[in-house]
């Protein structure tokens, strides 16, 4: 197993409000860790801080240790560009950009520079198939993206996301606004490709981390209060209070 | 909702404990009734054969149904678990003192042999005395005290072999105890069949309080056909 990104006492505050109090948590390659913890824990803010999508709230500050591939993600140093190319992000709402599933998909590769038209439609398609909206969108790759379905919509922007082929890919709440039967079509699809990408994922479905993630985190006012191996933390988590929270005594 | 299910644990714990309680009875009146020839009480113990396998379906059907209902993770996964095998473990010593009463209906007015007896009421006082307490090490989460009721397994299996040797002697001095020693044969080695099953259940408190799979077999363990 090798480390991909650590943590190590990340603190962080919004103005004179510290929402993380030294957080130190490892992920590993091509696994899948979830973050779980009571609303207003400090999920989000913990997950922007992998690819510094918070580093334009004002006010903010954030002490500590991120490494990315063992680079400092918030050296002087960092290419953000490079970053986020190889961070990616979905988020819980799915964000289409209101134009063509293509030119969604195709995005991330354009802002990069690609101009290779075969290049781009290859991974256009590539990406769709990964996503498993391929066959929903091969006859209709014209079609505005925000025309699909819920769940079809969070495929194309999961699509959007792999287009750069990230090596970690960062997830929050992606299922909270999809039906059972397509949050279950995404757990799926997030199986079958966290042999190719490493995950991190916020989710408030206890049973979605139990199913799907390798590794769990949990956290509670702004402090992970314990990680580990998912089945170990579902069945002999070292804290009564993991486990009080995990059977929904509180949160 | 979390209300609920500490409720319906809390009733379970007791139906569980209820029922222990009630299979410790039995060995006592089985065992008494094979060393008395007692074949009235036996055939009374015979007759209500099915309250044991009733409650213990019944136990298992609630812990099934707050599996599927609650989705009980960690500690309370591990407390639905528990219940669950350690019901099965105290049904089958209710079955083993099941076949002592039937053993004691089986058996005619033969001669005996008093030492094996002796060793019979010494056998089922230790087998209840740890049932007791690990019932009560259930009940308080009490890994230690399994662990060393566990241990006094070892006390059981060195009176089942004791008893054999006895018996077989006894055969070899008088070979018309034959036909009884059938019954000390089968009696004996049901006491320390539910000394195995009494191991069973410390390993499920084990599991409950930590979360360690251990079978928590003793190292004068005798292996017996
Ligand atoms: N941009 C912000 N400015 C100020 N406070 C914020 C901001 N974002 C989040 N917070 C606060 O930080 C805490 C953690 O929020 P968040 O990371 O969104 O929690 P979670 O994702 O676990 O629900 C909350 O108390 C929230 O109100
Ligand atoms: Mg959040």
């Amino acid at each position: 197993m090798t480390t991909i990104i650590s943590a190590k006492d990340v603190h962080l505050s919004y103005g004179n409000y510290e929402a993380l109090h030294g957080v130190n948590l490892n992920f590993q390659e091509k696994e899948l860790t979830a973050l779980i913890g009571p609303s207003g824990c400090g999920k989000s803010t913990f997950l922007r801080c992998l690819n510094r999508m918070n580093d334009d709230i004002e006010n903010i500050k954030i002490t500590g240790e991120i490494k990315f591939e063992g680079q400092n993600i918030y050296s002087s140093k960092m290419d953000l560009v490079k970053l986020r190319k190889e961070v990616g992000m979905v988020f819980q709402q799915p964000t289409p950009f209101p134009f063509s599933v293509y030119d969604n998909v195709a995005y991330g590769l354009k802002i990069a520079g690609v101009k290779d038209k075969d290049l781009i439609d290859q991974r256009v398609e590539e990406s769709l198939k990964q996503a498993a909206i391929w066959k929903e969108t091969k006859d209709n790759l014209k079609r505005n993206a925000q025309a699909f379905s819920g769940g079809q919509q969070q495929r194309i922007c999961i699509a959007r996301a792999l287009a750069v082929r990230p090596k970690v890919v960062l997830l929050d709440e992606p299922t909270s606004a999809l039906d059972p039967i397509s949050s279950s079509e995404i757990e799926e699809t997030l199986m079958e490709l966290k042999h190719q990408y490493t995950f991190i994922m916020v989710t408030h479905n206890l049973q979605q981390a139990g199913r799907i993630s390798d590794q769990t985190a949990f956290l509670m006012n702004g402090d992970l209060i314990e990680a580990g191996p998912t089945e170990e933390m579902f069945i002999a988590p070292e804290k009564q209070i993991t486990s009080d929270y995990l059977n929904g005594r509180f949160g | 909702m979390h209300e609920i299910f500490l409720d319906e644990l809390k009733k379970l714990n007791t139906q569980f404990m209820e029922m222990g309680v009630f299979v410790n009875d039995q060995i006592d009146q089985a065992t008494r009734a094979f060393v008395d020839h007692d074949k009235k009480t036996a055939q009374s113990m015979v007759d209500n054969e099915e309250k044991i396998p009733t409650e213990s379906i019944d136990i298992q059907k609630k812990a099934l149904k707050l599996m599927a209902l609650q989705q009980p993770v960690a500690t309370d996964f591990r407390v639905v678990i528990s219940i669950l095998k350690a019901t099965t473990d105290l049904e089958r010593i209710g079955e083993n003192a099941m076949s002592i009463a039937l053993e004691t209906i089986r058996v005619k007015g033969n001669p005996r042999i008093p030492e094996v007896e002796e060793i019979i009421s010494n056998m089922t006082h230790n087998v209840r005395h740890m049932l007791i307490q690990i019932l009560t090490a259930y009940v308080q989460d009490d890994e230690k005290m399994a662990r060393e009721v566990a241990s006094r397994d070892g006390v059981i299996d060195h009176d089942y072999v004791r008893a054999r040797k006895l018996i077989v002697d006894g055969i070899e001095d008088d070979p018309s105890r034959a036909v009884a020693s059938s019954s000390y044969f089968v009696v004996t080695r049901l006491l320390e069949r539910i000394g195995d099953h009494i191991v069973n259940l410390a390993s499920w408190v084990v599991y409950k309080t930590t979360g360690e799979l251990e079978e928590l077999t003793n190292p004068s363990e005798t292996k017996t056909i």
